[in-house]
C-alpha cells in the first residue's frame, strides 16, 4: 500500500506553480524525508496531501487509494503543521480534551503517560510552554490519535538540538512500536539522515528524487581521480554532478551495481545522503526517479535525464 | 464538539452575557423609577381631565428624551455583538494558523465549522432576544402615555418584539462570513460593523416603511404613536412652499417659521384658533404619510422574516466557503 501517491500532481497559487507534475509512489512502513530548500514545494506537497489545499491538476491519493482530504483519509492521517499550531489558551488538558472531541480514535491515556513523561503539566497553558514542549505537545496529540501516517512539516524548525532529539526520539519509538509510516519535511537533512529511509527530494516545485535510501545509497557513489581526466569519464559514467579542484575532481555518479569497475588511478567512496541530494540539487536537470509503481511491485527503473 | 466551542470562546460568551448585562441593569435602574411615575400617571382621575392631561404632559415631557437617548445608544449592541461574537470566530482561526490543525482532525472541517457557528449564533440570538423583552418592559409606559413617536419608530423598533434578536443574528452572520473571507479579526470585525450599519440604515429610512403600503391622510390630526414617514404641505395637488403658506397667513399676521412652527403677531385676531384649520380653509393642506401603530407586529414579523432568512442563507455561504478554501 501506498501511504501517498500523487499522479500528476500540480497546484498553482496565483500564476505560480508552486509544484508541477509531481508523481509519487511513497509506501507505507517507512520514515519518508521530504527535502528541499525553502520554496521547493514541500509544504504545498503535504498540504495537498492532508487535503488543506486542493490539486490544481492531477490527483493525490492516500493510504492505498483514499481521496486526500476525505473522511478517511482524515481519520487516518494525522498533521502536525510548521510552527506547531495551538490554541495557546488553552491547557495541555483542554486540547487533549479538544483532540478527543474531535476525532473518532484517541488514546487518552498514552497521551497523558507521554506528556508526563516529557514533563509537560497539564495545567500549563499552551502559549505559556516552550517551543519544545509545544512542538512535543503537538506531536502527542498527533500519535494519541493512533494514525496511520505521521505528517510533520518541519517540525524541529523552532528547536534547539536537545529538542530536536526528543522530539524525533519519540517519533522512532512510535515506529517501532506501531508500524506507524512517517513522513516529514525539513531543508535540514542532517538531521534526518539517521532515521529516514525513505526520501523525496523536491526542488523548485518539481520532485527530483524519490526512493528508498539504501537503494539511492547503492545506487551512488563518489569517485574521486585526477581532475585532467574528469572529462574523459564524463561520458561513459552518469554523473549526477561534478566538483573539480585545480588537482582533483570529485564526481558524484549513477552505477548500476556496486561492482561496476572503478577507473584506474581513481577512488571510489560511499555516498552519504547528504551530499546525494546537495548534488541533485546542485543539478536542476538532474532526476532519479523510480518508474510508474505499482503496489507491492518492487521493480525499480531509474530514469535519467 | 459542543465543548470544544464552549472551551474555545468561552471569553466571547462570556461577553456577550457582559454586554446585554450591563444595559439590561441601566434599563433596570432607569427604568423603575420611570414605572413608578407612570402609576401615578395611570392612576390618576378624574381620567381625560386638562389636570390628568398635564400629568400625562409632565411624565412625557420628563422620561422620553431619556428614553430617546437610551434607545440611540443601545443601537450599537446588535452590531458590536455580531462583530465582536462573530468575525473572530473564524478569522481567528486563519490569523493564528490553528485551522491547519483544525481542519486536519478526524471530523473534518464542515462538521468543525458548523459546530463552531451554531452554539454561537443560538446564544447571542437567545441573549438579544431575552433583552429585547426587558426593552419591551422599559418603553411600555411611554407608548401607554401617548409619545407622538410609537413602536414603529426606528431606533425603538429594532430594540423591541423579535428584530433585536433578528438583527443581533445577522450582524453575527456578516461576522462569520466577514472572518472566512478577510482572514484577520480586526478588519473583519469592521467590515461587520460597516456591512451591518449599511444594511440597518438601509432598511430603516427606505425598506421598512414600505413592508405594507403607507396611509395618507390630510387630517391633521393622525393617530397616536404612528410612524410618520412624510409630511408636507401641498396647495392643489403640487408641494406648497413656506412663501406660499406665508403669503395665505398674512391676512391674519401669522407668521410660518417653519412647517410646523406658526408664530402669532401683534394683529392676530384673538379667536383665530389654530393656524392650521384656516391654512385648510383656505385651500392648503397637510398631507401625511404614516405607518399606524397596529402595524408594529406584522412589521417585526416581516423583518424578522427576511433577516432570519438572510442569517441562515451567509451562514450557509460561510460553511460552503470553508469547503473550498484551500491552505
Amino acid at each position: 500500500m501506498n501511504v501517498i501517491e500523487t499522479r500528476g500532481l500540480g497546484k498553482r497559487y496565483g500564476g505560480i506553480w508552486a509544484l508541477r507534475e509531481c508523481i509519487l509512489a511513497i509506501p507505507d512502513g517507512h520514515v519518508t524525508a521530504l527535502v528541499g530548500p525553502n520554496g521547493a514545494g514541500k509544504t504545498t506537497l503535504l498540504n495537498l496531501a492532508v487535503g488543506l489545499a486542493a490539486p490544481t491538476e492531477g490527483t493525490a491519493t492516500v493510504l492505498g487509494g483514499w481521496p486526500a482530504g476525505s473522511a478517511s483519509a482524515l481519520d487516518g492521517i494525522a498533521f502536525v503543521a510548521q510552527d506547531t499550531p495551538l490554541y495557546k489558551s488553552l491547557s495541555a488538558a483542554d486540547m487533549l480534551h479538544v483532540t478527543r472531541n474531535l476525532n473518532r480514535r484517541f488514546d487518552q491515556r498514552y497521551a497523558e503517560a507521554r506528556l508526563g513523561e516529557l514533563g509537560i503539566p497539564l495545567k500549563r497553558k499552551a502559549g505559556e510552554m516552550s517551543g519544545g514542549q509545544q512542538a512535543q505537545l503537538a506531536l502527542t496529540l498527533a500519535l494519541a490519535r493512533r494514525p496511520r501516517l505521521l505528517v510533520l512539516d518541519e517540525p524541529m524548525a523552532m528547536l534547539d538540538p536537545l529538542a530536536r532529539h526528543d522530539f524525533m526520539a519519540t517519533v522512532m519509538a512510535a515506529v517501532a512500536d506501531d508500524g506507524l509510516s512517517v513522513v516529514l519535511s525539513s531543508h535540514v537533512l542532517a538531521e534526518l539522515e539517521r532515521v529516514a529511509d525513505y526520501l523525496v527530494l523536491v526542488s523548485r516545485g518539481h520532485v527530483q528524487v524519490a526512493g528508498a535510501v539504501d537503494e539511492l545509497l547503492a545506487h551512488h557513489r563518489v569517485l574521486t581521480g585526477p581532475a585532467t581526466e574528469a572529462d574523459r569519464y564524463a561520458d561513459r559514467l552518469s554523473v549526477v554532478h561534478s566538483r573539480r579542484g585545480a588537482a582533483q575532481a570529485h564526481l558524484v555518479v549513477r552505477t548500476n551495481a556496486t561492482t561496476d569497475p572503478v577507473p584506474p588511478g581513481w577512488q571510489a567512496h560511499p555516498v552519504s545522503l547528504e551530499e546525494l541530494a546537495l548534488s541533485y540539487l546542485r543539478e536542476p536537470g538532474a532526476a532519479a526517479l523510480p518508474g510508474p509503481a505499482r503496489a507491492g511491485d518492487d521493480e525499480r527503473e531509474e530514469a535519467t535525464n | 464538539m459542543a465543548w470544544v466551542t464552549w472551551r474555545q470562546h468561552r471569553l466571547t460568551l462570556a461577553g456577550v452575557v457582559a454586554v446585554f448585562g450591563v444595559a439590561a441593569l441601566y434599563l433596570l435602574v432607569t427604568g423603575l423609577p420611570m414605572h413608578q411615575a407612570y402609576a401615578a400617571v395611570t392612576g390618576c382621575r378624574p381620567a381625560n381631565s386638562d389636570v390628568c392631561q398635564r400629568v400625562v404632559n409632565d411624565f412625557l415631557r420628563t422620561y422620553a428624551p431619556g428614553v430617546g437617548v437610551t434607545a440611540g445608544m443601545l443601537q450599537a449592541i446588535p452590531a458590536l455583538i455580531g462583530a465582536f461574537a462573530g468575525a473572530p470566530v473564524l478569522a481567528r482561526e486563519f490569523e493564528t494558523g490553528t485551522f491547519r490543525y483544525a481542519w486536519t482532525q478526524g471530523f473534518g472541517r464542515t462538521r468543525w465549522t458548523v459546530a463552531k457557528l451554531a452554539p454561537i449564533a443560538l446564544a447571542v440570538t437567545v441573549a438579544a432576544g431575552a433583552f429585547s423583552l426587558l426593552f419591551s418592559w422599559y418603553l411600555a409606559p411611554i407608548f401607554g402615555a401617548g409619545d407622538n413617536n410609537g413602536p414603529l419608530y426606528p431606533t425603538v423598533f429594532d430594540l423591541s418584539g423579535v428584530a433585536l434578536a433578528a438583527w443581533t443574528l445577522i450582524a453575527f452572520a456578516f461576522g462569520a462570513v466577514a472572518g472566512v473571507l478577510i482572514r484577520r479579526v480586526i478588519p473583519a470585525i469592521f467590515a461587520t460593523i460597516a456591512a451591518w450599519a449599511a444594511l440597518a440604515f438601509a432598511t430603516g429610512a427606505f425598506l421598512r416603511a414600505h413592508y405594507e403600503a403607507p396611509l395618507v391622510t390630510s387630517n391633521p390630526n393622525i393617530p397616536v404613536g404612528a410612524w410618520v414617514i412624510n409630511q408636507g404641505w401641498f396647495k392643489g395637488g403640487s408641494p406648497a412652499s413656506l412663501d406660499m403658506i406665508n403669503q395665505t397667513l398674512a391676512p391674519v399676521d401669522v407668521r410660518a417659521v417653519t412647517p410646523e412652527l406658526f408664530q402669532p403677531g401683534p394683529a392676530t385676531p384673538a379667536n383665530l384658533g389654530d393656524p392650521v384649520l384656516y391654512l385648510i380653509q383656505h385651500g392648503i393642506v397637510e398631507w401625511t404619510t404614516y405607518q399606524p401603530a397596529s402595524r408594529f407586529w406584522t412589521f417585526q414579523w416581516i423583518e424578522g422574516g427576511w433577516l432570519l432568512a438572510l442569517s441562515l442563507v451567509l451562514i450557509a455561504t460561510t460553511v460552503w466557503l470553508v469547503r473550498r478554501r484551500a491552505a
